[in-house]
């Protein structure tokens, strides 16, 4: 097959992989993918922009070879430096001699770990930085975490394309490569949006900022098809991806949501007492969710928005609940650092639920002020009361207005895993559950 | 046994911990914010910021340095599996 002109000296040089159908083990594609690369030919210099994975070194090279010659080839870019974009740099390098590598300056630690080779020569790239091909120049915008912390885009000035690495890319293979000619890749784009972007959606929004005002003539990302035919629609968007579907009617307000599952009723009725509590605060806007009346997937879009989170669950054979373990997998794909998380539970003789519930969301990045609240079987009164105290202080936390706690080391090392001992209430049970 | 206050944050606690004691010892405890990793120094993954008191923490050891400034770490950033608090008042967040 043939290098592709996607524009007047600027060529496709990639590789299609029909038969992938697993991507890093958490993408599907139906149909396979291609690993972009592109030649520019400029009046002093030639550059290679971006490679492919190894295994399609050969493919690579057979069409590198039909637009120019090594010894011609002064720059090589590459956008992001996982293995499906640089498998093919140690051979070019050895074939292109004359050639210098331009990374992002994030990329410099990535090099050596992922090329395996050691002394490879680079010069490291920011925002601004650009280089010169005679009559073509390319620019370099930073454009970290999309979706590693090395990515960039490459402008090619003068013809207004954009080489744009992952972004506005996707798992889609068809060799008629571009846009207004390939079969419907719509929802390959929004796939490989939600699953590889979506976590890192503030820089999502600050790459879009620098992208835009640029108003790309063509897109040419580093999978999938070439977008030629209105390919400011993609950036857009992008931005409409990024952004939360309907306003926050309480955009003021802190949000906390409450997801529960109950066997018997008991961990249901914590969960309204826990709302209880956080809803006697001003200025936290509470929902309250049973895990058996929802699909996990639009609980993560209300999560991705939310403030706080807490988990009620039940302990049966000494672990929390399936429906709760799957929406907590499922927000790998969503920010969640920064939110506050928390856990509650009913229990019949052991109640691991609850601390495993709090490591996992520590494992994600939350932060758990507030120890969560286990009860034996049916909580008394007193221990519903518990339930609305522990409420309001998680809504306290949310606001910003809890009070600063004063503990010793002794205190904390008595009370793991965090500050507050658990409380266990004991209770007498009045019924089995 | 001199004594130091650590203060997290993100949840509004303060921890009066003896001098010597790692920052991973009460994060861990105390419920901040901080994921780890290797807890051996190697990965970077508990990176956080000591918001004041850096005068009171233990020099970057030669490996958290490395580790630091291969993951472009700003001056205010240590790893809460290695740094050591030695005094005073600290006050760190995540990140
Ligand atoms: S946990 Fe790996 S460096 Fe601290
Ligand atoms: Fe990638
Ligand atoms: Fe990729």
């Amino acid at each position: 097959m043939k290098a592709v002109e996607v524009a007047p000296g600027v060529h496709w040089i990639g590789a299609l992989d029909p038969g992938m159908r697993d991507f890093d083990i958490i993408l599907k594609t139906a149909n396979g993918t291609t690993y972009n690369a592109y030649c520019v030919r400029g009046s002093s210099g030639v550059a290679v922009i971006d490679t492919v994975k190894e295994s399609h070194a050969g493919e690579f090279f057979r069409r590198l070879e039909q637009v120019a010659g090594y010894d011609e080839i002064t720059t090589i870019v590459l956008n992001h430096l996982e293995p499906d974009h640089t498998g093919a740099l140690p051979e070019l390098m050895r074939r292109a001699p004359n050639a210098r590598l331009f990374i992002s300056f994030k990329a410099q630690t990535m090099l050596k770990g992922l090329l395996k080779s050691e002394a490879l020569a680079y010069t490291p790239v920011d925002t601004g930085d650009s280089v010169s091909l005679g009559d073509r120049t390319l620019r370099f915008l930073h454009t970290p975490f999309l979706h590693w912390p090395d990515t960039q885009c490459t402008w090619l000035e003068e013809d207004r394309i954009l080489f744009s690495g992952d972004v506005f890319g996707c798992h889609f293979c068809d060799a008629r490569l571009f846009n207004d000619r390939v079969g419907d890749f719509r929802f390959s784009f929004e796939y490989y949006y939600r699953h590889i972007m979506r976590p890192f959606r503030e820089h999502v929004l600050a790459a879009l900022d620098l992208i835009e005002p640029l108003a790309p003539a063509l897109i040419a990302p580093a999978h999938g098809p070439v977008l030629r035919d209105a390919p400011s629609a993609y950036p857009r968007r992008y931005r409409q991806l990024a952004s939360p579907q309907l306003a926050n009617e309480a955009e003021r307000d802190k949000t906390l949501l409450i997801f529960y599952i109950s066997a018997y009723g008991n961990t249901a009725r914590m969960a309204e007492a826990v709302r209880d509590g956080a809803e006697s605060v001003d200025g936290v806007r509470v929902s309250l969710f049973d895990l058996q009346g929802g699909e996990v997937t639009p609980f993560v879009d209300l999560v991705e928005e939310a403030d706080g989170l807490a988990f009620g669950s039940p302990t049966i054979n000494g672990d929390a609940v399936k429906p709760i373990w799957d929406l907590l997998s499922s927000l790998a794909v969503i920010k969640v650092g920064d939110k506050l998380g928390a856990s509650f539970g009913s229990y019949g003789w052991s109640g691991e639920a609850v601390a495993m519930i709090e490591d996992r969301l520590r494992g994600l990045k939350l932060r758990v002020p507030v120890s969560g609240i286990k009860v034996k079987l049916i909580p008394t009164d007193a221990e519903l009361a518990l339930c609305r105290d522990y409420g309001r202080e998680l809504a306290l936390h949310l606001t910003g207005r809890a009070a600063r706690k004063v503990i010793s080391m002794e205190e904390l090392l008595s009370a793991a895993p965090a500050t507050n001992p658990a409380i266990t209430a004991k209770a007498v049970p009045t019924a089995t559950p | 046994m001199p004594k130091a206050n650590v203060t997290f944050e993100d949840i509004g606690v303060t921890v009066t911990v003896p001098a010597g004691t790692r920052l991973i010892e009460i994060s861990e405890k105390v419920g901040a914010g901080i994921t780890y990793g290797c807890r051996e120094g190697e990965c970077g993954t508990c990176m956080m910021k000591i918001v004041s008191g850096m005068e009171n923490m233990s020099e970057r050891s030669v490996l958290e340095d490395q580790v630091l400034k291969e993951i472009m770490a700003g001056r205010q950033n240590r790893l809460a599996c290695q740094a050591q608090v030695l005094g005073g008042e600290v006050v760190v967040r995540p990140g």
